[in-house]
C-alpha cells in the first residue's frame, strides 16, 4: 500500500518534483541560475503566458479547448497600442482585457450556438481575430513609446516588477475562484458530467461561454502587459502562446478529459517550462536541442500522470 | 427433436455467476443449449437473461463457473476468443461502421489481402455468402442509409464470415417494425435449418413462442427452468418468471395522503425523445408508480415533464399554476426534482467529492455572493450522510470508489437537501443491496408522508405495487391503463402490460 501511495503522490506533485529536480541541477551546473535576479527574470518574462494558462485552466476543465487565444493576444496588442496613440495611453492598456474578453465571448457563443467542438470553433476564430488584427494595424508595427504606456510591463514595485505582482494577484484571485465560489463548482461538475449537470439545474452553456469569456480576458491582460513592456503593438504577437498555454496546463497535471485540475498546477507548468529554457540560455547549450529537450519532458510528464489513470 | 441428449452442446454453462460491483446478478446457472436450435432467454426486468446472453456470447466472463464450448473449456473469453471458436454475439446497439459499405462491414478485420494491399474479391464473397444465407443486401450500399432490420442482417452476415456456428442476439426486434421483424424470424429460422445455433434474448414473449425450440427462463438471477416451448403457453411462461413463493422484501407502510389536491396535472405529454401524449397526475403526498417494459417511454415522460427534453406538444400545470417552456434549472426552483435513472451517467460528477456531489443542485443556498460557505455546505451534507447511512461517512470521500448503493444514496439524498415538492424518482433502487433498498424505499414513504407528490418509475413492478398509491401502465410513451396497487398482483400487471403490447402491435400492422 505505501508503495502505491508513494507512487499516488509522485503522479499528484509529479510537476513540482521535476521543478526541484531542475532547479538542483541547474544550480549546481552554473552559478549564475541561483538568483534572486535571474529568478525574478524568469517570472517577469513568463507572467503574461503565465495568466493565460491560468485561464486556460478553466476552459480545459470545463471539457474544452482554446486555440484561439494567441490570436486574441495579438488583437489586444494592436488594439491597446493603436488606442494609445490615438485616445489615450491608459485607456489602450485598459482595453486589451476588454477586447479579450469580448473575443472570448464570441468563441463561447460560436461553439454553443453552432454546436461544435470547441477545438475546431477556435481554430477558426483564431483565424478570423488574427486577421482582424492585421487590418486594424495594416499590417505594419504600432511603436507606443510614451511612459504612460510602458509603466506596467516595465515598471515594478516593491523590487518585484509589476507583472509579476498582476500575475500574483491573478492566479490567486482564478485559485479563489476555482475553489471557494458557486461558479467553480459549477465550472468542475460540467466538466466531470455535462449530462449530470444540467440534470442538476446548471445552465451548462452558460458556464462554458464563460470559461472562454475568461480564457479571452486573461489574454487581452496578457497582452497589454506585453505590449506595454515591448511598447510596439502587432499582429504577429502571441503567435504559438496557444499551445504552450495548452502544454502548461497539461505539464501541471490538470486532466485534459476535464472535471478536475488546479491553478497552481499550470503556474508551474509555465515554470517548469521557463526553466528548461533559462537553463539552455544560462548553460549555454546548442539551442538547436531546445525544442526536443522540451518536448520529451512534457511526454515524460504526461506520461507519469497518465500512468496512474490506467486501469 | 428430442435428439438433444446424444449431440455435444453448442455451449454448456455450468455454475455461471457474474456480479457487478459486489452486487450478483446471475447465480449459479447451469444450462446445455444444443447446437440447431433456436434457444430464448426469458424473464422480467433485471433477471439476468441480457447478462446471460452476453456471457454466453462472449462479452462478459463469468466471475463464478465454467463454460465448454463444442466440449471444450472456453477460457480466456472474450468477444475475439469467443469468435474464433464460432460465437459471435450480435447487441442491442449495432456494432457496425456506418460510413462503410455492406461490403466492407461485413468483412471488416478478415479482408482478403495481399501485402496488405486489398484484394477486389470482396463483392464475390459477399454474394456467395449471401447466396448461402438467403439474405439480399446491395453491397456498395452505404451502412448509414440501410433500416436498421438491414443493418441486423450485415450483422448476421458479419457473423457468418467469421464461420459463427452460434449467434447471441440480445433483444434484436426492440426497434424494428412488425414486417421487420417477421424478416428477423425467417432469418433466424434459416439459420437453425443449417444447423446453427440462435440464441434469442427478448422480452417479447410472442417472439419467443413463435420461433424458439427450447426457452430458458431466469428470475432475480437465477435460472428457474427450460423448456420446450411448443409445450408451453404465454401464461404459462409469464407464471414461471414471477414465481410463486416469491420472497416478500416487506415495504414501508403506506399513509394515505390527508387533502386530494393535486400537486401535478400532466396533459398529453410528448417529446422528440419518446413521450407520446401521456396524461396524468399526482396528488400531495402521494406516491404514483409508472409502469412499463423496457423501451416504453417511462423515463422519457419524467424527462419531458421535468424539462430535460423540450415538450412537442402537452400541458404541466404545477399546483394549479400552467408551467411551461420547462427546463430543469426552472423545475428546480419550482420545487420539481428528478433523480435520474443512471446514476453513473447522468447523476453523479465522479470527478468531484461527496459533499459537492450532495450541494451540486443547491448551490445558492450555501454561498454568500456566489462564495460557498463551505462551513454550513458540509454542515447539511454532513446530516444527510449521517441520515441515509451513506458509506464510508466521508465528506470529501472519492465517489468513484463508492459501491453501487452507496452512490444511489449519495444521488437520492442530493436531491432530498432541500424538501422538493414534486419528486420524480426514475429506477431509485437500481442495482443495489437490500440494506440500501430498504433505506430508499423509507426516504420515498417519509417524503410523500411529509406532502411531497411522488412519481415513481421502476423495472421492478412488485416495488411499484409495493410503494404507490396508484399506478399507471406505460406502453410506447402513453398512459395505457391505470391501476390500484392494493388490488393488483405483479401476475396481473405482467399481463395487462402483455396485452397493451399485443393491441399496439395490431394497430401498427393494420
Amino acid at each position: 500500500m505505501t508503495f502505491v501511495s508513494l507512487t499516488r503522490f509522485f503522479q499528484n506533485y509529479a510537476v513540482l518534483i521535476m521543478i526541484i529536480v531542475l532547479m538542483i541541477v541547474l544550480s549546481l551546473m552554473s552559478d549564475s541560475f541561483l538568483t534572486i535576479r535571474n529568478l525574478l527574470n524568469i517570472l517577469n518574462q513568463n507572467a503574461p503566458l503565465a495568466i493565460m494558462a491560468s485561464a486556460m485552466t478553466f476552459v480545459i476543465i470545463a471539457g474544452g479547448f482554446d486555440l484561439s487565444v494567441g490570436a486574441i493576444f495579438a488583437m489586444g496588442s494592436v488594439c491597446s497600442a493603436w488606442l494609445a496613440l490615438n485616445v489615450d495611453p491608459y485607456f489602450g492598456l485598459m482595453m486589451a482585457p476588454v477586447v479579450g474578453l469580448c473575443l472570448g465571448m464570441l468563441n463561447g457563443l460560436a461553439i454553443t450556438l453552432l454546436h461544435v467542438h470547441s477545438f475546431l470553433a477556435t481554430i477558426a476564430t483564431s483565424l478570423i481575430f488574427k486577421g482582424v488584427a492585421v487590418v486594424i494595424s495594416d499590417g505594419r508595427l504600432i511603436p507606443v513609446r510614451m511612459a504612460e504606456f510602458t509603466w506596467l510591463g516595465r515598471g515594478s514595485f516593491g523590487g518585484v516588477f509589476i507583472a509579476v505582482w498582476v500575475m500574483i494577484a491573478f492566479a490567486l484571485i482564478l485559485t479563489f475562484v476555482l475553489t471557494r465560489t458557486t461558479y467553480g463548482r459549477k465550472v468542475l461538475s460540467v466538466g466531470g458530467n455535462e449530462e449530470a449537470s444540467i440534470l442538476s439545474g446548471i445552465r451548462t452553456n452558460r458556464i462554458k461561454i464563460s470559461t472562454f469569456a475568461l480564457a479571452g480576458l486573461a489574454a487581452g491582460l496578457a497582452s497589454s502587459i506585453s505590449v506595454s513592456r515591448i511598447s510596439m503593438g502587432q499582429a504577429s504577437a502571441g503567435a504559438g502562446m496557444e499551445l504552450q498555454a495548452i502544454a502548461a496546463v497539461i505539464l501541471g497535471g490538470t486532466s485534459i478529459y476535464g472535471g478536475s485540475g488546479a491553478i497552481w498546477r499550470s503556474v508551474a507548468g509555465v515554470l517548469l517550462l521557463a526553466l528548461i529554457n533559462n537553463g539552455f540560455n544560462i548553460l549555454n547549450a546548442d539551442p538547436f536541442y531546445r525544442d526536443l529537450t522540451t518536448g520529451l519532458i512534457i511526454l515524460a510528464a504526461i506520461g507519469i500522470s497518465a500512468a496512474g489513470k490506467r486501469r | 427433436m428430442n435428439t438433444y441428449a446424444t449431440t455435444v452442446p453448442a455451449i454448456r454453462a455450468k455454475g455461471i455467476g457474474v456480479a457487478f460491483g459486489g452486487i450478483s446478478v446471475l447465480r449459479d446457472v447451469t444450462l446445455d443449449i444444443m447446437p440447431g436450435e433456436i434457444h430464448g432467454l426469458i424473464g422480467e426486468n433485471g433477471a439476468g437473461k441480457s447478462t446471460l446472453g452476453k456471457v454466453l456470447g462472449g462479452y462478459y466472463s463469468a466471475s463464478a463457473g465454467a463454460l465448454e464450448v463444442f466440449g471444450t473449456r472456453a477460457h480466456p473469453w472474450n468477444p475475439p476468443a469467443a469468435l474464433a471458436r464460432g460465437v459471435a454475439i450480435m447487441h442491442q446497439e449495432l456494432q457496425l461502421v456506418p460510413d462503410l459499405t455492406v461490403a466492407q462491414n461485413v468483412f471488416l478485420g478478415i479482408e482478403e489481402h495481399r501485402f496488405c494491399v486489398l484484394k477486389t474479391t470482396e463483392a464475390a464473397r459477399l454474394d456467395a455468402l449471401m447466396a448461402s444465407s438467403g439474405f439480399q443486401l446491395q453491397p456498395n450500399a452505404v451502412v448509414s442509409t440501410l433500416p436498421i432490420a438491414d443493418q441486423q442482417k450485415i450483422e448476421i452476415l458479419r457473423a457468418l464470415a467469421r464461420h459463427a456456428k452460434v449467434i447471441v442476439m440480445d433483444e434484436p426486434t426492440s426497434s424494428l417494425s412488425k414486417g421487420e421483424i417477421t424478416q428477423l424470424h425467417e432469418a433466424m429460422k434459416a439459420l437453425r435449418d443449417e444447423g446453427r445455433t440462435v440464441i434469442y434474448v427478448s422480452h417479447f414473449l410472442d417472439d419467443i413462442m413463435e420461433t424458439t425450440d427450447r426457452v430458458t427462463v431466469l428470475r432475480d438471477g437465477a435460472l428457474v427452468a427450460t423448456k420446450i416451448t411448443a409445450q408451453e403457453t404465454k401464461s404459462s411462461l409469464v407464471s414461471a418468471m414471477l414465481g410463486d413463493g416469491k420472497t416478500e422484501t416487506p415495504f414501508p407502510q403506506k399513509k394515505i395522503p390527508a387533502n386530494r389536491t393535486a400537486a401535478l396535472q400532466v396533459t398529453g405529454i410528448a417529446s422528440r425523445n419518446g413521450a407520446n401524449g401521456a396524461t396524468l397526475h399526482v396528488n400531495k403526498g402521494e406516491i404514483v408508480g409508472l409502469i412499463g417494459l423496457v423501451g416504453s417511454g417511462r423515463s422519457e415522460i419524467a424527462r419531458a415533464i421535468i424539462g430535460a427534453d423540450p415538450a412537442t406538444s402537452g400541458e404541466v400545470v404545477l399546483e394549479g399554476a400552467v408551467y411551461g417552456k420547462a427546463s430543469v434549472a426552472k423545475s428546480n426552483d419550482l420545487g420539481m426534482v428528478m433523480v435520474p435513472e443512471d446514476r453513473r451517467k447522468q447523476g453523479l460528477v465522479m470527478t468531484i467529492p461527496v459533499c459537492a456531489n450532495m450541494t451540486l443542485p443547491h448551490l445558492s443556498q450555501f454561498s454568500l455572493a456566489g462564495i460557498i460557505r463551505s462551513g454550513l455546505e458540509r454542515l447539511r451534507a454532513g446530516k444527510l450522510i449521517d441520515h441515509f447511512s451513506v458509506r464510508p461517512a466521508d465528506l470529501d470521500g472519492n465517489i468513484l470508489n463508492y459501491s453501487g448503493g452507496n452512490q444511489q444514496k449519495v444521488l437520492i439524498s442530493k436531491w432530498l437537501m432541500e424538501d422538493p415538492r414534486i419528486i420524480l424518482l426514475d429506477e431509485p433502487s437500481r442495482g443495489v443491496d437490500v440494506g440500501a433498498r430498504e433505506t430508499i424505499h423509507n426516504a420515498i414513504a417519509e417524503l410523500a408522508e411529509k406532502g411531497a407528490a411522488v412519481l415513481l418509475i421502476s423495472s421492478e413492478i412488485e416495488e411499484v405495487l409495493g410503494l404507490a398509491h396508484r399506478a399507471y401502465l406505460v406502453d410506447r410513451g402513453r398512459i395505457v391503463e391505470e391501476i390500484d396497487p392494493a388490488t393488483s398482483d405483479v401476475a396481473e400487471v405482467l399481463a395487462a402490460l402483455f396485452r397493451h403490447q399485443g393491441t399496439g402491435k395490431l394497430e401498427e400492422a393494420s
